[in-house]
């Protein structure tokens, strides 16, 4: 079914997907001039297949549970913020905050993203077939964060776990980040995630990891700056 | 919040269209910034003459008329409450017939192509009252404020003049302004407000007028201003923008053969011509972009 932002409001459509029409059993949709609007798709607690075809602004498919959301276009701050299942994703670029507290769910970024990837994140897969700006995985918690291309300053700044896969150049590392040894299990654990996300021009050998040298987890009285 | 917006064309069979680009650009950021709206558009140069754009709100135009015949031989274009006064009077001694006998105008801006227009209000009214749909020109910024520093004056409105053809709009706050504004004040610049974005108009035209040019100067900044900004700063031959390295203000570019945009949001953006299939990219913390200059 195509649902026209030009024809419809968009809190209608949000609605609507909100809250499925069980008797009609339509599960596809497809979102017409989306033209940078902020929240589409933000939401979303059932199954069901959405594309959306143009940029969109701020929050798209926000809170998304079981949902799988393709975005054929840019995207604006916060994509999939605080996901907590299902599958975003974009096929353009995305703007900062990208997957921001994101629980669980599959966040493909065809593109790069911009700053503060992953801020935050607690268990949501991020995969940046791009680069990512600075501080991303800040604060970051739990899950993975996979870049095929460099990153920015201050990359995992005070993260407490997540396990982070880069390929290209790191700028520099954050406060408490540090890089960590590929073990085979990890390398294995990557290829999945490659091959997944369909993935076939990286090697997982190719990347390097880096994770918490749980440093910060206690306060130290010996600290003095 | 604000929300800032400009725009350059590459192709000049557009030119008659760029107030109405602009003016969907400035209605759609007023969900960004609904207390007062601003533009600056550049138009092409006549030769020997100036303009003075100023904004006459406490007099009538029939008083300001009569004042100004006094002292200088002038062709006034009114566009409601605002004048651009157009003359071959050179800027300095025309800052002084104003400084001295029109204090109760504002100059809002000056050079040979810029003229500038802004207001308290919802941006949809305010690019109404002005009719910025009949603009024509090279190249414009705008403005849409949410007042957070200072108060809701046409004073505190953007585009701020930072010298002859030039112009500055910001998304942002500046948490050093009072004790850069002190600095600058020693230094000779003028303020007629306490709002922040004055501030770092009066930095980039002092430092402007210290030989400077615009890039170094919008260099300098990143470690002169402290606060969140991103700036657009409008001359006569482009616009150049600059995040400032945290990057927490928005800011997306849209180029293609023909144009040049800038917007806090992509909304802003989605009805200038082709724009799907523009280049469209996020500016880099910390890196001067410019174009046209």
């Amino acid at each position: 079914m195509e649902l026209d932002l030009k024809k419809l409001e968009l809190r209608n459509v949000n609605e609507k997907l909100q809250n499925l029409d069980r008797k009609t059993n339509e599960r596809d949709f497809t979102i017409t001039n989306p033209e940078g609007n902020h929240a589409i798709c933000a939401g979303l607690d059932k199954e069901m297949n959405i594309t959306i075809k143009g940029h969109v602004g701020y929050y798209c498919a926000g809170m998304n549970k079981k949902a799988n959301i393709t975005i054929e276009g840019n995207v604006g701050t916060g994509v999939a913020e605080n996901m907590m299942s299902g599958k975003v994703h974009v096929k353009g670029n995305a703007s900062q905050s990208a997957g921001a507290t994101a629980h669980g769910g599959l966040l493909i970024i065809d593109g790069d993203a911009s700053s503060r990837c992953g801020i935050s994140m607690k268990g949501v897969d991020i995969i940046v077939k791009g680069s990512v700006g600075h501080m991303s995985g800040f604060m970051s918690q739990s899950g993975n964060l996979i870049v095929c291309g460099d990153a920015g300053e201050a990359l995992g700044d005070s993260l407490y776990e997540t396990n982070i896969y880069i390929k290209g150049n790191v700028k520099s590392l954050g406060a408490d980040c540090v890089e960590k040894k590929m073990d085979k299990k990890h390398i294995n654990k990557l290829k999945k995630f490659l091959k997944n996300a369909e993935i076939k021009n990286h090697k997982a050998e190719d990347f390097k990891r880096y994770g918490s040298a749980r440093q910060l987890y206690n306060f130290k009285i010996d600290n003095n700056y | 919040m604000c929300g800032i917006v400009g725009i350059y064309l590459k192709n000049e069979k557009l030119k008659d269209s760029l107030g109405s680009l602009l003016s969907k650009m400035l209605i759609n950021m007023g969900s960004r910034g609904p207390d007062s709206a601003g533009f600056a558009i550049y138009k092409k140069e006549e030769k020997e003459k100036f303009k003075y754009s100023i904004c006459i709100n406490k007099l009538s135009f029939k008083d300001f008329e009569e004042r100004i015949n006094k002292h200088l031989d002038a062709e006034l274009i009114k566009n409601s409450d605002h004048v651009i006064l157009k003359t071959s009077v050179k800027p300095e001694p025309m800052l002084t017939i104003l400084k001295n006998h029109f204090q109760d105008v504002a100059l809002v801006g000056y050079g040979k192509s810029i003229e500038i227009f802004k207001q308290v209000g919802d941006p949809s009214e305010v690019v109404k009252k002005f009719k910025l749909d009949d603009y024509s020109g090279s190249h414009a910024i705008g403005h849409t404020r949410m007042a957070t520093e200072s108060a809701i004056t046409t004073d505190g409105s953007h585009p701020y003049s930072t010298g002859e053809d030039e112009c500055l709009v910001h998304n942002g706050s500046l948490s050093n302004h009072n004790n850069l504004r002190r600095k600058l004040k020693k230094d000779g610049v003028n303020f007629d407000s306490e709002n922040d974005t004055e501030v770092a108009a009066g930095y980039i035209s002092n430092n402007l007028s210290n030989k400077k040019n615009l890039k170094e100067t919008l260099k300098d900044s990143l470690k002169d201003l402290d606060g969140f900004y991103t700036f657009i700063t409008g001359t006569k031959d482009g616009f150049a923008v600059l995040r400032d390295e945290i990057a927490c203000k928005p800011a997306v570019i849209a180029e293609t053969d023909d144009y040049v945009a800038i917007a806090s949001e992509f909304q802003a953006m989605a009805h200038l011509p082709k724009v799907n299939n523009a280049k469209i990219f996020e500016p880099e913390p910390g890196v001067v972009y410019s174009w046209g200059n």
